[in-house]
């Protein structure tokens, strides 16, 4: 798998999905354990990271998972947080649920990248409840939300509708307030700085008025 | 001797069920899932159900038997669990539909939480603190408390009548085996409950025949056991590519 993304010169302005998840990849560090949320957060597994080695841990118990299996190659009792038949690594183990949160509170994930609806300006994102919805989806996503050393989100920089995601406040009920670090969108790569957003890198064919136009809170080039 | 837990079939297994159980359901996107105990129950019809899951089920076909079955099948007052609805548009839960029209209810509770709760009522423990959820819908008019500086949402335990759970290897002790990521939810689920139904994948050993250093699941919290047969008698598991066509 290229750790440049699929991009080709020529096509749509921004980062492609595996172009943003391997830009956060990329602030992977040596040793780090890492929990990837469900779709585009699980393309930062297809990221070279080089000589830095990382330790995958799905919220289900599994730490130290590999790349998934091609059909016919599966262990049906092996399934990461997304329901993907994955390898083992070498040193890989195996808990439960509850040792496997336990390792998620005591702040032993070092990062975990999720998707996301909104994220603010405080660093808060929303990311388990739609507008109108009884119910939702949480998942792990809020422990891993409160606990992990560091959360970073992926997510589209607009919704279909053209509005923005990065905002000054989440119109949507949160996930947990004030802990997002690090924002990969197709625009680039943003860092919720409380009055806005901190402009760390613009994507190739995006400029910052284009980017600002685009986002719902003030962008600091 | 002790008298045997091995049950004959899975019908015999939850025959005494009684309607208003509340009833675990072990597994984790595919392993772990008593898919066979889950099938009896819809048989046996048991009613007014509480269903403790990390998820109702169902996002994708072909269905394997799940909660979200017994609630079409009228069986289900509550699900407690960490999905109510999915969170890709493209997937939608049976459930959701049940839910939002107020025919069952349910408690969304991060999944680390519940995993926690049921932990905790295995563990003769009535109730703890988390961070997870403080700051959110979930914790609003609910007892928090600052314990060295930082914010804790009070959890209580949640017990259970039964658990139904799928393990790979057991002895005639009840002793458990899971193999890899089907341990999940499965083993709490079996100290939170009272009464704990296994089916098993393998041939029951005789006791004595797994290393007592390697038991994932005493014997003392497993009442009933049922072998699977193997297919089509049996229900197993559906693969990814399986499930894709």
């Amino acid at each position: 798998m290229s750790g440049e993304g699929t991009g080709q010169p020529g096509q749509a302005a921004g980062w492609d999905r595996q172009q943003m998840a391997d830009r956060l990849a990329r602030e992977f560090q040596d040793g780090w354990i890492v929990n990837l949320g469900v779709g585009i957060p699980t393309l930062c597994s297809n990221t070279d990271l080089g000589d830095r080695a990382v330790i995958y841990h799905a919220e289900n118990g599994v730490i130290g998972y590999g790349p998934v299996l091609p059909p016919g190659q599966e262990d049906l009792h092996l399934v990461n947080a997304g329901g993907q038949n994955v390898s083992l690594k070498p040193g890989a183990a195996i808990v439960h649920h509850a040792d496997s949160f336990g390792i998620i509170r005591s702040g032993r994930i070092d990062v975990t990248v999720m998707g996301a609806y909104e994220v603010s300006a405080d660093g808060d994102f929303a990311n388990w409840k739609v507008g109108g919805a009884k119910g939702g989806g949480i998942g792990g996503a809020m422990d891993l939300a409160a606990c992990a050393q560091r959360v970073f989100i992926i997510l589209e920089h607009v919704t279909r509708k053209g509005e923005p995601r990065l905002v000054r406040q989440c119109s949507l009920p949160v996930t947990a307030r004030g802990v997002v670090t690090l924002v990969a969108t197709n625009y680039g790569l943003f860092a919720p700085s409380g009055e806005g957003f901190a402009v760390r890198e613009l994507a190739p064919g995006i400029s910052l008025e284009a980017a600002r136009a685009a986002t719902g809170a003030p962008l600091f080039g | 001797m002790p008298r045997s837990k091995t049950v004959e079939s899975f019908a015999a297994a939850v025959a005494d069920i009684p309607d208003g159980a509340v009833i675990a359901f072990g597994g984790f996107a595919g392993p772990g899932t008593p898919y066979n105990l889950t099938r009896a129950l819809l048989d046996q019809g048991a009613r007014r159900l509480t269903c403790i899951a990390n998820t109702t089920g169902g996002a994708h076909q072909p269905r394997l038997p799940d909660v979200g079955m017994l609630v079409e099948n009228g069986q289900v007052a509550k699900v407690i669990c960490s999905f109510t609805a999915a969170t890709r548009p493209t997937d939608v839960l049976p459930f959701t539909k049940y839910h939002e029209a107020g025919e069952v209810e349910a408690e969304l509770v991060p999944q680390g939480t519940l995993a926690e709760r049921l932990r905790a009522a295995g563990a003769g423990i009535p109730a703890f603190y988390t961070p997870t959820a403080v700051g959110t819908e979930l914790a609003e008019g609910r007892e928090t408390r600052v314990i060295n500086g930082r914010e804790y949402l009070l959890e209580y335990a949640l017990p259970c009548d039964i658990a139904f759970i799928r393990a790979w290897r057991a002895d005639a002790a009840g002793n458990l085996q899971f193999r890899l990521s089907q341990r999940n939810f499965c083993p709490l689920m079996g100290m939170a409950a009272k009464l704990t139904i296994v089916e098993v994948e393998e041939e029951i050993l005789p006791a004595g025949a797994l290393d007592p250093d390697h038991i994932h699941l005493p014997g003392i919290f497993v009442q009933r056991m049922v072998q699977v047969p193997p297919p089509p008698e049996g229900l197993w598991t559906i693969r990814r590519q399986e499930r894709a066509r």
